[in-house]
């Protein structure tokens, strides 16, 4: 219980972290610190002439947010792939403990690990269906 | 952190990539040398730079009025040692750099002395510092990945003024200028980046923790099994 309390506090404070300048200046256009720093070196080498392009540059604003979206969805579905797979071992391998008491013993550990390998392949198929949410 | 394409006089572009080279190299052979010695750690390993992948392609807004975004390289830092950031923080880079016109070839090697080098090593420092002084993990996780975060956009802000000395009151004019955008709307992401580092390990504590004991991260606690033995042991739980 108290657990899920610290994580509901936890992931509150960092969405207030980023929702109350959003709420304090609503009107400020929040412009990325690389495209501030690009403007001031404009600005104070007014000689400089930048000497390379990128090779490829995203046609639109769509187009590139998009593309961000697709690096976040990289990172968020492997991540939670592995998240779900580490919590779906943890499950076989208290369901395998509780057999294995049950069992008695003796045939405890050849049990245990039969459920262990079952459940651990089941929970692996299982994991391996993509998360959605990033 | 990321210093746009051309932007860096050809001097710099070069010199930062002769420096931030051998870092990477290296890293690629510690991730090369852990995916065989311990394939287990593969699973985390992902996480790692799924992490950064993340959390870099996401901008959030600042209290300074503009937005930045985080890094992400303390988790990696934390679980299996700076170097292998140093070559999935240049990955990260290097997508951006290709498909999203998001820095560049020509400061890649600026770009990635910043975010895959200096910031995990000073995420890593923050870590021991923290944990030699006797703090939890999670106190030091979330030192590791506030201070990578920092460290890399101040050393960005230090690339960007020694290539770009101010007119008048030279690098350390610029430096200021340059800090003063990148520093201050920083803070508020570390410190969220600080707290998305300590809600993951939470998870990794409880579902990883063999892996987690493996890597020196948690020191080894007794099976379940033997619990009752160890406590009977002298000196055994301080």
């Amino acid at each position: 219980m108290r657990r899920h309390l610290v994580t509901a506090l936890l992931v509150l404070a960092v969405i207030a972290l980023f929702a109350t300048p959003l709420l304090l200046d609503g009107a400020s256009e929040y412009a990325g610190t690389d495209s501030q720093a690009t403007e001031l070196i404009e600005e104070s080498d007014a000689g400089y002439e930048p000497w390379f392009q990128s090779v490829f540059s995203p046609g639109s604003s769509e187009i590139e947010s998009g593309l961000f979206a697709v690096q976040a969805a990289l990172g968020g579905g492997v991540l939670g792939y592995v998240l779900g797979r580490l919590k779906g071992r943890r499950t076989a391998e208290k369901t395998a403990r509780q057999t294995a008491e049950q069992t008695g013993q003796q045939t405890a550990e050849q049990t245990g690990q039969q459920t262990a390998e079952h459940t651990g392949r089941q929970t692996a198929e299982t994991a391996a269906t993509p998360p959605t949410t990033p | 952190m990321h210093i746009a394409e051309g932007f860096l006089p050809p001097a710099h572009a070069i010199g930062w990539t002769i420096a931030a080279a051998p870092f990477v190299v290296h890293g690629a052979r510690a991730v090369v040398t852990e995916v065989r010695e311990n394939p287990e750690s593969t699973l985390l390993l992902g996480a790692a730079g799924a992490f950064t992948f993340v959390l870099s392609a996401i901008k959030l807004p600042s209290i300074t009025g503009s937005s930045s975004h985080p890094t992400g390289t303390g988790l990696g830092a934390v679980l299996f040692r700076p170097p292998v950031m140093a070559l999935l923080g240049t990955v990260v880079l290097l997508f951006q750099a290709l498909l999203l016109a998001h820095g560049g070839l020509t400061t890649l090697g600026a770009n990635a002395f910043s975010m895959a080098v200096v910031g995990p090593w000073a995420g890593y420092a923050a870590y021991r510092l923290v944990r030699r002084s006797g703090g939890g993990l999670l106190p030091g996780v979330f030192a590791a990945m506030a201070v990578a975060d920092l460290a890399t956009y101040v050393t960005t802000a230090l690339q960007l003024a020694w290539a770009h000395p101010d007119a008048a009151s030279g690098f350390a004019g610029a430096a200021a200028k340059f800090l003063s955008v990148f520093a201050f709307t920083q803070v508020p992401l570390a410190i969220g980046e600080g707290l998305l580092g300590v809600l993951l390990f939470r998870v990794l504590v409880v579902s990883a923790r063999p892996e987690l004991e493996r890597l020196g991260v948690l020191r080894r606690t007794p099976e379940p099994d033997e619990a009752p033995v160890a406590e009977a042991a002298p000196g055994g739980e301080r």
